[in-house]
């Protein structure tokens, strides 16, 4: 443990007067205020933080950002344990708890480690091909147990989520000097200017280098109106210039380690001009056990020391392929650090005169890595072979390997690239369409160099003007070569994924050449990092052992997210009962004092049935049934599809949508319909009546009136647009009360109804607009169970007075509340069919009966031409049956197959409806059956489960066949 | 997301919209082949480039409208009435 707090004035984003108490794996640490877990973590000395994915191998904290690989956290405990938060983006707060991941018992002895014991046997693709017989998926949940990071809570997440959207002109995406430059020139020219800054505050990874620079811009920033926000990270870039952006709240508002907090808001921003100022990554040297706790990236280091007074180690190898190597050993000293040496790659002659300021072995690599859960020396090993191997006593190896610019944004929203020989990076080659890059993600190095062109392309993006070319240098020279070839000991490419370069290489001898392959077949460049710290080197690689150059190669598709996003985030408020909302009956209240059982049917929340005590629903649906049938019963229909169609073409517009001619209906009469799609298939039915000469009233399936009056629509719009027809959806304005029964009218008119409405002055399948105590009311004499039955439109808000006011004459007629359930028994003994129940998706309404509707319809309808398709005219087809056990005690399931032998085989048809009729004391059913109009009497065999039901087609209806109770 | 340019609301978010599918589709009459009637219910071009669809403000004012859409690049060129012929 030889990590310790430098001296301030190090430590410029720490407090030290405000000390933090956290825990990790279970021990008790304090770090200070401004402290990332990562920061206080190696403050406190604690270098193992937890396993690799595969292998099990011990690792650390790799670096000081967004690309960390390694050490990652499960935070938190409980309802909000988060699994792999990367501790280097972890703001301290007291009382933070966090663990390792994918170690056990304990990250210090881990029974998974015999994994990296057996590493020669784990190369890339060996688990697809070891584990393929008998299959894979037998394997795969004890693989999935050994292999992986974090774990998830497995409880609900008790915290909140939010969605802003916003707009700007010019959003900048990055809050360093360069972003900070930019929007400040932008807001300065006049442009609505937001900037987004990922860290939290201003300032950006290198604050602490360019303080004064940096306090400067942001009392500009201020002053000029640049609306700005920090933790607030630009993940993605999509169509049109939409950004989106994830706020962290920290801590999380209103949360003192409880759940229920506000946690993080999704940022959707349209922006005119998007700037991205992201930064660069720093890539990592290739060496032998290059995975050790204690071997992290230079430039992290160098942060560490500075940002937050943490020296990683006291005595510092740096490995090198890059000029900046020297620039943070250069650091370091001033901070007080020892570095003992810079391991290069490069000859002399590749290396600037800092190169003097250091002990520096040229033309060298690292060899191996002594220590195992840290480092205690290294030795070094020269390509000039007569040079014998050194050994460096150290406890930190940085790797600086050079930079790779953060070109996400750019690439996402569809920029290209170009290799940078001389830095071995990839830059951005021009601007992407709507994107402009500036700074390090742009390849421009030199400080000054990318103030001026942000400030520049701030100006000319508000102003409208061309935009400014990208000086792109300054990030030195650096060495593409990645790896070390012929010496022991495994290299790492991804510490995240444990892929090796052995593994690159088996990949690349495999043929899997392309990136794309590569990736997938290796999982390079996967996990919660991305490939931030390896694609570059993999593909490098790939490069070599393929004989490429790295613009040859490639880079994988970039796609959003940049960094892990939480689901809750994407969900936001769209959780639980928001998820989707459910729609009340005008009424609801009522029906729970009645003791209605609610049930959801489609969008609706509505009664199944109104269960006495002691009663299950099926008990009480039969008893709700048989009640309508003997004596009378209401129903609140209010879901019910309304639509109003009026206008000169009106007649003539409904007869084009519906199988039913609608033209010649008198003003009070009405009829059943079917609608139809193009392809003949029948999607809804329901009674038309004519209010009018000019307007009609329609009745649509509850589930099936705003996808009808969408149709409506559509075909008044798009193709019949010379027609003078205006569709209103009134489902929301009128409420519907059924009534039923024999003693239904008796029942209406004790409570006052109209004397016109009787049943021996207005006829089944009419409908007549009257009033009650100066409530207008739109009756219609129709019936879905089969009995006497009017159902009364009243408007929403009268619903519950008229159900009162009938309800408290109910007992002097026996009268009963029914629900849904006795509903669908009474239509099925009727012979009713339920749209998509007792229909599915290849359903023409020749299979249910109406061949001989078609026929006498002259006229177009939508749908007509489809059902002259060969396939239409099939005899073969399945049509609707009434079916009923022979026993005449079974109930037939819904679902079950009909077929003359035990499946498998192919199938006659299947039960779609089928009850218990109280009426009968038997099983009814409908089922679609292969030619089943013309199998009358023939006895079937039905399906279920290993059992067989023997069945037969019988006539519909069940009940009344002459309609005598129907028409009264 | 896309930002669609309703015709008669401004641009508002694709999310706003449904998609018809491709505009100016002539619908065969009664009398046309079976493969004619088939063509025009299931077939249609995926074109790399210019598309000519039909949107519906769903959420907004309800109303269809065409629009000229790169199918690469999203970009909208245009956007007309439903009954204009195309550009």
């Amino acid at each position: 443990m030889t990590a310790s707090r430098l001296a301030a004035p190090l430590g410029s984003r720490v407090d030290r007067s405000q000390r933090l108490e956290f825990q990790f794996n279970g021990r008790r640490f304090s770090g200070f205020a401004g402290d990332t877990l990562a920061s206080a973590l190696l403050a406190n000395g604690v270098q193992l933080v937890g396993r690799s994915f595969k292998l099990h191998r011990p690792r650390g904290i790799f670096s000081c950002g967004v690309e960390e690989p390694t050490g990652l956290v499960d935070l938190s405990t409980g309802a909000t344990r988060t699994p792999n938060m990367r501790s280097t983006l972890v703001e301290l707060y007291d009382g933070l708890v966090a663990a390792s991941v994918n170690c056990w018992p304990s990250v210090g002895f881990d029974v998974g480690a015999i994994n990296s014991r057996m590493a020669a046997l784990l190369p890339a693709g060996f688990y697809y091909k070891t584990f393929k017989w008998p299959n894979w998926q037998l394997f795969e949940p004890a693989i999935r147990r050994m292999a992986g990071l974090g774990t998830v809570s497995g409880e609900p997440d008790p915290d909140r989520y939010e969605e802003v959207a916003a707009q700007a002109d010019v959003l900048v995406a990055g809050g360093g000097i360069a972003g900070l430059s930019a929007a400040v020139a932008a807001a300065e020219a006049g442009a609505d200017t937001l900037l987004l800054a990922s860290g939290p505050t201003l300032g950006g990874a290198l604050a602490w280098r360019a303080g004064p620079r940096v306090a400067e811009l942001i009392v500009r920033a201020e002053r000029c109106g640049v609306r700005h926000m920090t933790r607030t990270l630009a993940f993605g870039i999509y169509d049109h210039n939409l950004v989106c952006a994830r706020e962290v709240l920290h801590p999380p508002a209103g949360r003192a380690g409880a759940g229920g907090a506000l946690r993080e808001r999704l940022w959707k921003i349209r922006a005119r001009a998007v700037i991205a100022a992201t930064g660069a990554f720093e890539r990592p040297v290739i060496f032998p056990n290059n995975d050790r706790p204690g071997v992290m990236l230079a430039g992290a280091a160098d942060k560490y020391a500075h940002a937050f007074g943490v020296a990683c180690g006291q005595r510092v190898v740096i490995a090198a392929n890059s000029d900046s190597a020297y620039q943070v050993a250069a650091s370091l000293r001033g901070a007080g650090v020892q570095v003992v040496a810079v391991v290069d790659r490069r000859p002399r002659a590749d290396i600037g005169a800092e190169a003097a300021q250091v002990h520096t072995l040229v033309n060298a690599g690292i060899a191996t890595v002594g220590g195992a859960k840290a480092v205690r020396h290294c030795s070094v090993f020269s390509i000039d072979t007569d040079v014998r191997p050194e050994r460096l006593e150290c406890d930190l190896i940085l790797s600086a390997g050079g930079h790779a610019p953060a070109v996400h944004l750019h690439s996402q929203a569809g920029g290209k690239l170009r290799w940078l020989e001389e830095s071995a990076m990839f830059v951005p080659d021009g601007a992407a369409p709507g994107v402009w890059s500036t700074g390090a993600c742009a390849g421009i190095f030199t400080p000054d160099t990318a103030v001026n062109h942000a400030a520049e392309l701030g100006t000319a993006l508000a102003l409208g003007r061309a935009v400014p070319a990208a000086a792109v240098g300054g990030a030195g020279r650096s060495l593409a070569i990645t790896h070390i070839p012929g010496v022991a000991g495994k290299q790492f490419i991804d510490l995240q994924n444990d892929v090796s370069t052995g593994d690159i290489g088996l990949a690349a001898q495999e043929n899997y050449r392309s990136v794309e392959h590569l990736k997938r077949y290796t999982t390079t460049g996967m996990g919660t990092d991305q490939g931030k710290t390896s694609n570059v080197n993999a593909l490098v690689l790939m490069g070599e052992f393929t004989g490429r150059e790295p613009a040859d190669v490639g880079t994988t598709k970039f796609r959003p997210p940049f960094a892990p996003v939480t689901l809750g985030l994407f969900a936001g408020r769209r959780v639980g009962a928001l998820y989707r909302p459910l729609k009340h009956l005008p009424a609801h209240e009522w029906h729970e004092a009645q003791g209605a059982l609610f049930e959801q049917f489609g969008n609706w929340i509505r009664p199944a049935a109104y269960p006495r005590s002691g009663e299950s629903l099926e008990s009480a649906a039969q008893r709700e049934a048989a009640a309508v049938r003997k004596t009378a019963g209401l129903l609140d229909g209010s879901p019910l599809g309304k639509l109003e169609i009026f206008g000169p073409d009106a007649a003539h517009f409904l007869d084009l949508m519906y199988v039913g001619t609608m033209s010649n209906l008198n003003p009070g009469q009405a009829r059943y319909g079917l609608l139809l799609n193009e392809n003949g298939i029948v999607v809804d039915d329901g009674i038309v009546a004519r209010l009018g000469p000019q307007h009609y009233w329609v009745n649509t399936t509850s589930a099936g009136i705003e996808r009808t009056a969408a149709a409506f629509e559509e075909w008044l719009q798009c193709e019949y647009t010379g027609l003078r027809v205006l569709v209103t959806p009134v489902t929301s304005r009128w409420g519907n009360v059924t009534v039923a029964g024999p003693r239904a009218w008796d029942w209406l008119a004790s409570v006052g109804f109209d004397s016109a409405l009787a049943p021996s002055s207005m006829k089944h399948m009419t409908l007549r607009e009257s009033a009650l105590d100066g409530m207008a009311l739109r009756v219609l004499r129709a019936s879905f169970s089969g009995e006497l039955g009017y159902e009364i439109n009243v408007p929403v808000d009268r619903v519950t007075g008229l159900i009162e006011r009938l309800w408290e004459r109910a007992p002097q007629f026996a009268a009963v509340l029914y629900g849904i359930e006795a509903l669908e028994i009474m239509r099925t003994e009727k012979g009713f069919i339920h749209v998509g129940t007792d229909t599915d998706g290849t359903t023409l309404p020749q299979d249910i009966g109406f061949a001989r509707a078609i026929e006498r319809k002259a006229a177009n309808f939508v749908g007509r031409r489809s059902l002259l398709r060969p396939a239409a005219r099939d005899p073969g087809r399945f049509q609707l049956v009434a079916l009923s056990p022979v026993d005449r005690r079974t109930l037939l399931p819904v679902g079950a197959q009909i077929a003359a032998a035990a499946p498998p085989t192919q199938t006659e048809g299947h039960v779609t409806s089928s009850y218990w009729s109280p009426e009968l004391g038997a099983p009814v059913a409908l089922g679609l059956l292969a030619r089943g109009t013309q199998r009358l009497g023939e006895k079937i065999r039905v399906h279920h489960l290993g059992k067989v039901i023997d069945a037969e087609v019988v006539k519909a209806p069940f009940i009344d066949p002459t309609g005598e109770r129907l028409h009264g | 997301m896309m930002q669609i340019p309703c015709i008669h609301c401004g641009p508002r978010d694709e999310s706003e919209f449904t998609c018809g599918g491709t505009s100016h589709m002539a619908r065969p009459g009664l009398d046309e082949s079976d493969r004619n009637w088939g063509e025009y219910l299931f077939f249609r071009d995926n074109p790399k480039g210019l598309h000519l669809e039909r949107w519906r403000h769903a959420q907004g004012c309800g109303q269809w409208f065409n629009l000229a859409r790169n199918t690469v690049t999203h970009e909208i060129l245009s956007v007309y009435a439903i009954t204009d012929p195309p550009p």
